[in-house]
């Protein structure tokens, strides 16, 4: 029976009112914390702009501009103006949600982001995906083999995924699957045939065409990720496989472990339930931190197979030295980060009574 | 757990038997797919263009006053007006009919109105090819009353400064003489920039194809214009996809995915040498592929070092090895092959002859030197080849190799010591790159432009006269005779070393015919392509 003198303590409104307060305190702490780590973010990436050895303005009017076409555009980029007034230029436009115009698509950045960030989101959740269904029982399988041939033959694979240069892999990939077995398309995201017949509703190839009933262009679309998002997937999947096999290890080497076999429980459940069980905290910030890297963009992948993502984007903007599209996409990319780590936090939560 | 693997292969076979689909389509018939590198363009308005794939859609984008057509490139007729013209006496009014029952895509009439415009919005705008056409002496104020329509048919062209008439009608043939909608254009007029912020991702030609979407860095797809003024296009459709990798390009174009891929190197083109689908056509260039010395250097300054130099190149080994089949030797500014080209190639590599050299401008034991390179296809090769003939004579060249953003500002603030690069001409008359390799009005730290000579720092006045008396020339044989000595005196002691004239190997799909491809970036034309 529990202390009625703590049951009344808890009801009582004083205790609810400082778990609001706590709740209070805790989410100013988080604002303040985002918004020092995204102008921690802006800053550095606004200096090194700065100091890169490319000039934004021969990026936009070309090597043959005479001085005075090179001197208007000069001025009308600002670079005219101190850094420090650049870099206040900037901020006050981005609490207007203005993240500007990029030179070398003429488009507001956060046009070019919202037309780019969802193939790369497609293909990053269906590598990471691949990545975690494959990655996770392989690292169980090998943990719980461990120095059998089915151990050795999942480290292997791990190991040339860890080693292997990705852009090598996706060439070679292109090259069995696409032109020589004709299993999959080519670069690209889709035809071009198919271009522009399905409505953007959420960007997401695969899941648009569904939606406008186009089964030829899922197909296609289908056809044409499956190879790039292999490919990372693969990448992933080394790293998951690897440090799922780690986590296990551990785990299967603690006394509970033969306590629940002693006691009857066969060793599938065991180690399927209990000791995967166990590691889903750890685990889960290692595939968090796989998404994270995937959604960033893979600029070798991306550029292998012409797919337009913010990783090319990014990559192209470095080139052309364009600062509205550099920092634009640093402070998509930082967000990113920023929402896998609270869903992570969101995730530890619920598999982990001991943080509740 | 024997079951848990068996899932799980089970698991992988079904997935990838899901995904054997059915035999990739063909590009469609009437549509011509081509594979390139389109993250060069970064315009589509004509009154700014300057990049490759922007000239090369703006050439079938739009029409112009003159043209170097797709059935003979070899001469200059007239585009939307007619070939014959008017000049007066002094050689400075020319007078154009427009051709009759030409429209725009819009559906807009042609006339005299939008000719007059299109000049006077290139020059109003002043981006960076608008001094094709400001070196005539036109500008912003005086454009109006200098280029004017005397009525619907006829447009009337005034240049202040003296010019042959071939170079004027040349310089007529370039993007800058793109004719634009001039009611579309001013339509979108936004606080008078002349529609410049819409003309940059739209189009308002009137030429062999519309552009119906450019998305940067993705693609471009046109559409033909039936009405075009030489008849409609062949095909309906021209899409280019912008595939960065040549290794792709050549993957789809073997897979047939597309009809031709643009930018293969040397080796992939030799890989497809026995595939019968595939067919390789080579074209022209009017690229100079060269090295720069910069004369602020005081080795680059001594005559002797850089005649050395000259003989320290293995021009023709080059060639014959990993420059095969798409490089000939070319070692004078103007390409071989056209008006006033100079083809004397008096260089070899000559090690002995080069130390003697290098003694007598007292270096018998070399110096060190750097040597700036693009990290493109083939300039790391050639690099360390030079790199390799200059070690024989005790010459220590470092290779710095860098993007070309970063080694386009090193080249144009004069911090180089020595360049490997390459040059295009702007359009196709001899003073297009002797403007460039062979004045140099200002060598002070601040000029109003910036020439090679100017970023070599080569003061020469001499041959500055004479490059600009040749372009007032009216006999075209003396014209010639004068390009030629001009080039003689740059080969023998100017501050570069001419290396070789590319061509161009383009690999496309066996049933594709009719592909035009001329030797610069903007003749380059659709409308005669077909697929049988």
């Amino acid at each position: 029976m529990p202390d009625v003198s703590v049951l009344t303590s808890l009801s009582a409104p004083g205790v609810g009112q400082s778990r609001l307060a706590a709740g209070l305190r805790h989410a100013t702490r988080l604002i303040g914390s985002l918004i020092l780590t995204f102008l921690g973010l802006t800053v550095i990436t606004f200096c090194l702009a700065r100091v890169l050895p490319i000039d934004p303005v021969l990026a936009i009017v070309g090597d043959r501009a005479p001085m005075d076409v090179y001197n208007a555009m000069h001025k009308k980029l600002g670079l005219d103006l101190p850094l420090y007034q650049q870099y206040w230029n900037y901020l006050v436009q981005l609490c207007h949600g203005d993240f500007g115009v990029s030179n070398f698509t003429n488009q507001p950045v956060i046009d070019d982001l919202i037309h780019r960030f969802p193939a790369t989101f497609e293909l990053a959740t269906l590598a990471i995906l691949i990545g975690v269904v494959f990655g996770v029982p392989m690292g169980v399988i090998a943990a719980a083999n461990q120095g059998r041939w089915s151990d050795h033959v999942m480290r292997v694979v791990g190991l040339i995924g860890y080693s292997m240069p990705v852009f090598w892999l996706g060439f070679v990939g292109l090259y069995i699957f696409y032109s020589k077995l004709g299993w999959v398309a080519g670069p690209g995201r889709i035809e071009s045939y198919y271009e522009d017949i399905v409505e953007p509703v959420t960007g997401l190839m695969l899941i648009d065409s569904l939606i406008a009933g186009e089964k030829d262009i899922f197909w296609n679309a289908l056809s044409h990720i499956i190879l790039p998002a292999s490919i990372l997937g693969y990448l992933s999947l080394a790293y998951i496989a690897r440090m799922t096999r780690s986590f296990m290890l551990s785990q299967l080497s603690q006394e509970y472990i033969l306590t629940a076999q002693v006691k009857g429980l066969s060793r599938t459940r065991v180690i399927w339930r209990h000791a995967l069980g166990n590691i889903m905290v750890p685990l889960i910030t290692v595939i968090a931190l796989s998404y994270g890297y995937l959604l960033e963009g893979a600029v070798l992948t991306e550029t292998v197979f012409s797919w337009t993502g913010i990783g090319r984007y990014l990559q192209d903007s470095l080139r052309h030295n364009d600062m509205n599209a550099v920092l634009g996409t640093t402070i998509l990319i930082g967000a990113m980060y920023v929402t896998l780590n609270l869903l992570s936090d969101l995730f530890y939560y619920i598999l982990d009574p001991r943080s509740r | 757990m024997r079951r848990t693997t068996l899932l799980l292969v089970t698991a992988l076979t079904l997935g990838l038997a899901t995904l054997t689909s059915p035999a990739q389509a063909e590009t469609p018939k009437d549509t011509l797919v081509m594979a390139k590198a389109i993250d060069d363009m970064i315009t589509a308005d004509p009154a700014e263009i300057y990049e490759f794939t922007g000239g090369e859609v703006g050439t079938n984008v739009y029409d112009r006053i003159m043209r170097f057509e797709a059935e003979d490139l070899s001469k200059i007729v007239g585009g939307v007006v007619d070939s014959d013209y008017k000049l007066s006496d002094d050689g400075k009014t020319f007078t154009f009919k427009i051709r009759p029952n030409q429209k725009f895509h819009s559906g807009n009439p042609l006339t005299a109105d939008d000719v007059a415009f299109s000049l006077q919005r290139v020059v109003k705008l002043n981006k960076t090819p608008a001094f094709l056409i400001t070196q005539f002496g036109w500008t912003p104020d005086n454009v109006e009353s200098l280029v004017k329509a005397i009525d619907p048919e006829t447009v009337q062209m005034t240049i202040t400064e003296e010019f042959a008439p071939s170079l004027v009608l040349n310089l007529l043939t370039s993007v800058v003489a793109s004719v634009v909608d001039k009611k579309v254009v001013m339509s979108h007029d936004q606080g008078g920039d002349l529609g410049y912020a819409w003309l940059k991702m739209n189009e308002a030609g009137s030429g062999a194809f519309s552009m119906k979407s450019w998305k940067p860095n993705e693609s471009v797809v046109m559409e033909a214009n039936p009405d075009y003024r030489l008849g409609a296009p062949k095909l309906k459709r021209v899409v280019i996809r912008h595939v960065a990798e040549a290794a792709s390009q050549r993957l789809l174009l073997e897979k047939g995915d597309v009809d031709i891929a643009r930018d293969l190197t040397a080796d992939q083109v030799k890989g497809l040498a026995g595939n019968s689908d595939i067919v390789i056509n080579t074209y022209p260039s009017a690229d100079t592929y060269y090295m720069a010395l910069n004369q602020k250097d005081e080795h680059l300054r001594n005559p002797k070092v850089r005649q050395a130099l000259r003989w320290l190149v293995d021009y023709q080994g080059m060639v014959d090895t990993f420059l095969k089949g798409q490089y000939i030797v070319h070692q004078s500014f103007w390409p071989s092959g056209f008006f006033a080209s100079y083809d004397d190639n008096p260089f070899k590599l000559d090690v002995a002859k080069a130390k003697q050299l290098l003694s007598d401008a007292g270096y018998p034991n070399g110096f060190d030197i750097t040597l700036d390179t693009s990290t493109q296809v083939p300039f790391t090769d050639i690099a360390q080849n030079i790199q390799q003939t200059f070690a024989q004579a005790g010459i220590n060249v470092k290779i710095k190799q860098q993007d070309s953003g970063q080694l386009f500002p090193l080249y144009r603030a004069r911090q180089h010591q020595m360049v490997l690069i390459y040059w295009s001409p702007d359009y196709m008359d001899p003073h297009s790159n002797a403007d460039s390799f062979a004045r140099n009005p200002d060598n002070s730290d601040n000029p109003k432009s910036k020439p090679l000579a100017w970023r070599n720092a080569w003061e020469i006045p001499d041959i500055m006269a004479e490059t600009d008396a040749a372009v007032k020339e009216r006999d075209t044989d003396k014209r010639k005779a004068m390009y030629i000595d001009i080039q003689k005196k740059v080969q023998e002691d100017g501050p570069f070393i001419f290396l070789f004239q590319p061509t161009r190997q383009t690999a496309m799909r066996k049933n594709v015919s009719g592909w035009v491809q001329g030797p610069t970036f903007d003749v380059v034309y659709y409308r005669l392509t077909a697929k049988d």
